[in-house]
């Protein structure tokens, strides 16, 4: 029987989201699902996979030198348990694009980036150009390793019971070292998971300007995102870039500020289920996606849109 | 301090890719081609170390079809030292790459390797990894700064949470994101210099890699197509199509 192996996306405190979409995807990739929570003082971590449902195991591999991620421990771990699997994912994070290349490539597989469909066990969907063309892909490796796109996937639910096994961990590589991280703390909803994103450009202009999305997401529930543009002039942060080679969304509602969708931004948001876009330039891309477009002034419009949605 | 960076030629940014109609594969013949974007941030990188006297050769690698020289010569350019490109016409995917790279790495021994994260055709985001596995080295990716120092590299890598921040010792992969630097403009003086600069051409056979494609494409396909959207006259019409059309708002 296939046995698929998702590595667990977390924080040590809690399970996130992602996780149970990629356990979707791996439901339908193989018959039988097991997830590695691999982390330091994560038994609650373990704890919350095991009640993912149509999971059969977690595996628990709890070490101080597993608690932050670095890509040549985990890699390891997962290296070690590779055996018993014919299938190994992980979300498209940061985290799953950081670590699993060093699984295929001492597994001598091919790695599937992005996956966004299973068609059977052995082949997949996946973007190229960014999102400009879909790839079908079969793969003929003994391990099919791949990481998969969260939004493309259901989340699967809760009821399952599954049995929490400790694994002895892997030793320290010694090869790379925790320094530091820098976390932005925000009241507002992930991005990747929020159902309305307000996504703001370089049309915002500074970095107080773009402060004056925030109410209107607050108003919305949304999350907030940026275009590259506006990160790379400092009005919003890394962390907040959508795009091709920054976070993927798909929200119920995508609403582009003064953002002129470029290529690379279109790669990031067009699957959203609603995009509206606000620009004064009539002629900005970002209208050929937009279901919604307003060709106004921004500084004009978002504040009369906080007003109207308050009614 | 010896840098090796790597190189892809790749479809150029701004333009927008067709889907052939027979599902083949995207069409390229006869569009630009160009440097990826995140590898002349490499090489840039590169550069900067080397001003710093902290790198004191860097040779840019590349694998790929005949043209692929041009690219190379790019490399060149900005101010790399030498080249070397992996001759083949075999569709390359990235664990052959890796295998190929690694290959260069035990020949060229460098304390550092510099790809770009991921190549804007592919998108794949697996090479550096790759290498570094191959060779059991420590990586650091998607970094937007980068300190060598003392054997070490330190590196802060963007990261879904922000940023984060990594020790890694030397020999290391180091893969870029976009905002490690902003890559210079070749002047023509150092265009003509790079004419001069040696350029070594290999073979997968030669350094002993078997680079078939172990993915299968079976089909290239068009993404949905999205309806078209309307341009709504002011934000009160805005407001009641979100709610009473689309109703993606209370």
């Amino acid at each position: 029987m296939s046995k698929a192996l998702v590595l667990a996306e977390h924080d040590n405190r809690a399970l996130k989201a992602s996780t149970r979409n990629v356990v979707s995807a791996a439901r339908q990739a193989a018959g039988h699902v097991d997830i590695l929570v691999a982390g330091s003082g994560c038994a609650e971590v373990a704890r919350q996979a095991a009640a993912v449902a149509g999971v059969e195991k977690v595996l628990l591999a709890d070490a101080p030198h597993l608690g932050d991620g670095l890509a040549e421990n985990v890699a390891l771990q997962l290296l070690a348990l590779a055996g018993g699997y014919s299938h190994i994912f992980a979300p498209a994070s940061s985290s799953g694009k950081n670590v699993l290349p060093r699984v295929a490539a001492r597994l001598d597989s091919a790695q599937i980036s992005e996956a966004i469909a299973v068609l059977a066990p052995d082949t997949y969907a996946r973007p190229i150009y960014a999102g400009n063309a879909i790839a079908t892909v079969q793969c003929a490796d003994r391990v099919i390793v791949a990481t998969v796109r969260a939004t493309s996937f259901d989340a699967a639910g809760d009821g399952g019971s599954a049995v929490v096994e400790n694994l002895a961990p892997v030793a320290d590589s010694g090869l790379s070292r925790f320094v530091g991280r820098e976390v932005a703390k925000s009241d507002r909803p992930d991005l990747q998971a929020a159902k309305v994103v307000v996504s703001g450009g370089r049309g915002m202009g500074s970095a107080e300007n773009f402060k004056m999305l925030d109410p209107l997401a607050e108003c919305l529930g949304a999350g907030l995102g940026a275009s590259r543009a506006a990160v790379d002039a400092g009005y919003a942060p890394n962390d907040w870039q959508v795009g091709q080679t920054g976070k993927i969304v798909a929200p119920q509602l995508y609403i582009a500020i003064g953002i002129s969708g470029a290529i690379q931004h279109l790669a990031g948001m067009k699957d959203s289920k609603v995009i509206v876009a606000i620009n004064k330039d009539p002629d900005a891309p970002i209208f050929a996606v937009a279901d919604y477009g307003l060709v106004a002034d921004l500084f004009a419009a978002v504040p009369e849109l906080l007003e109207r949605l308050k009614k | 301090m010896k840098v090796l960076v790597c190189v892809k030629r790749v479809v150029d940014y701004n333009v927008k890719v067709r889907v052939k109609p027979d599902q083949t594969g995207v069409d390229v013949a006869n569009v630009k081609m160009s440097m990826n974007p995140f590898d002349e941030i490499a090489v840039e990188e590169a550069m900067r170390l080397k001003e710093a006297a902290i790198a004191t050769e860097i040779v840019a690698v590349s694998c790929g079809v005949g043209q692929c020289q041009e690219t190379l010569r790019t490399a060149l350019a900005i101010g790399a030292d030498r080249a070397v490109l992996v001759e083949t016409d075999v569709e390359l995917q990235p664990l052959a790459v890796a295998k190929l790279l690694a290959a260069v790495v035990e020949r060229e021994q460098p304390q550092l390797v510099i790809l770009g994260k991921q190549a804007i055709d592919d998108d794949a985001n697996q090479t550096g990894q790759m290498l570094a596995a191959l060779r059991s080295l420590p990586q650091a990716t998607f970094a937007s700064r980068l300190r060598v120092a003392d054997g070490r590299a330190e590196v802060t890598r963007e990261v879904d949470g922000g940023l984060e921040t990594v020790s890694i010792s030397l020999p290391a992969v180091v893969t870029t994101d976009l905002r490690l630097n902003e890559p210079r403009y070749v002047t023509l003086p150092n265009i003509m210099k790079a004419k001069k600069k040696p350029l070594e051409v290999l073979t997968p056979a030669a350094l002993g890699v078997d680079v078939a494609p172990r993915l299968k494409t079976l089909k290239v396909s068009e993404p949905p197509q999205r309806k078209a959207g309307i341009k709504v006259p002011d934000v009160a019409t805005l407001v009641s199509k979100l709610r009473d059309e689309a109703k993606v708002i209370p």
